[in-house]
């Protein structure tokens, strides 16, 4: 089980590498396409490297609802096994 | 007749003698379009790859289209319409349901009472229409058989829809196929979803298309690279070795995920004719390799992975020797 942080960082490397993102930039109120820039395909490539970072499934319905990186750190938190 | 039936004597492969294509004159580009909906040259260029398309007019129908990328394709082969004996139209976009479209392109090319039908596999349906007319050849259905993928997208796309407007194009793109010795079309791998049915469709005769691009871009980057790599190996190739890799011309970003995932040579030639004609579902496969055979990025006898996907959801690869 990761922790918080750990969750925090790996998606800020996942961010970075995706869709270039700094990782000062990646805190969790920012939304993705508002905030960073993060178009709706970019989002699928994050969702893809968060499911074999973390052992978590997001179906596509689960990530239509998530709009910030808080929000993707609470679902990985909860879903991750 | 307890022992069966008697069956013809089919040939030992089939292969590719030309391909052709057709192009519709009017170019739209990124800032035409930016005119009528909320969107940038710019925008379009980095988020989906496209730097014009081609709109078909009216004196250009899916039947226009087809009748001359098959000419070509029959110029650039050396066989005779007179020869053809089979005429395979794939399309998602006739103007209507009934008649097939098949039967009127083979008249317009004077080849005589063909098999003709049209296949409807959305952007996979050149690849099935090659898979189809490859297993008649060898079953001994057909000897020369005319293979057509051919689009007015533009029909059926909501111009004012930002999701859809800026991808979809026209055009039509054609191969000629013969009995060979030599098998130069290899097994198909094909397969589809249909859960993901709505995923990309016309609800109904007056609605346009909708597209749910996130879910079809999801499934094609991370469902597709293990087919990709069967149908290679059942082909006796290596995916190391192949030499062209034309995948359907969804979005460049597609087409660089699968460079990722799938393990080309470093300097294989892949195709990227999304830039110049859109998303031109079954015709953007043959449209590509055609300028890239003209261009000499794909040599006679080079091998060519051909991935066809799509609305379906559907998926058939296969590779191929150029002609």
């Amino acid at each position: 089980m990761a922790t918080t942080e750990e969750i925090q960082s790996g998606l800020a490397e996942i961010l970075e590498e995706v869709a270039g993102v700094l990782p000062a930039d990646a805190t969790p109120e920012k939304s993705f396409t508002e905030d960073l820039d993060v178009d709706s395909l970019s989002m699928v490539e994050i969702a893809t490297a968060v499911e074999d970072k973390f052992g978590v499934a997001i179906p596509d319905d689960e990530l239509a609802n998530i709009r910030t990186v808080g929000d993707a750190i609470s679902f990985i938190e909860k879903n991750q096994s | 007749m307890s022992q069966g039936l008697s069956l013809r004597k089919g040939a030992a492969g089939a292969r590719i003698l030309g391909f052709g294509d057709y192009r519709p004159r009017r170019i739209v580009t990124n800032d035409e379009i930016s005119q009528r909906v909320d969107t940038t040259d710019e925008w379009i260029r980095t988020r989906v790859g496209i730097s014009e398309r081609r709109f078909a007019g009216d004196d250009e129908s899916v039947v226009d289209m087809s009748v001359a990328a098959a000419g070509k394709a029959l110029a650039t082969s050396g066989v005779l319409a007179q020869d053809i004996d089979t005429v395979i139209v794939a399309t998602c976009s006739a103007p209507a349901p009934i008649p097939g479209l098949a039967p009127e392109v083979a008249h317009r090319l004077a080849i005589s009472a063909p098999g003709a039908f049209d296949l409807n596999a959305a952007c996979a349906g050149f690849c099935y229409g090659l898979s189809a007319a490859a297993d008649a050849i060898r079953s001994g259905s057909a000897r020369y058989a005319l293979v057509i993928g051919a689009e007015k997208l533009t029909d059926w796309t909501d111009q004012d829809d930002r999701g859809t407007c800026i991808i979809f194009g026209d055009g039509a793109g054609a191969a000629v196929m013969a009995a060979s010795d030599t098998p130069g079309v290899g097994p198909v791998v094909w397969g589809s979803d249909g859960e993901k049915s709505r995923a990309i469709s016309v609800a109904g005769r007056s609605s346009l298309m909708t597209m749910d691009g996130r879910a079809v871009y999801r499934w094609a980057t991370t469902q597709l690279a293990d087919s990709a790599h069967r149908a290679c190996e059942l082909a006796g190739v290596d995916i190391g070795e192949i030499d062209v890799f034309v995948p359907h011309q969804a979005n460049l970003r597609i087409v660089d995920s699968m460079l990722r995932t799938m393990k080309f040579k470093d300097d294989v030639a892949v195709a990227r004719d999304i830039v110049y004609s859109g998303n031109t579902s079954s015709a953007s496969i043959p449209l590509a390799l055609t300028a890239m055979i003209e261009r000499g990025e794909a040599k006679t006898g080079d091998t060519a992975l051909l991935l066809g996907f799509g609305a379906g959801l559907t998926y058939a690869g296969q590779v191929i020797i150029c002609p």
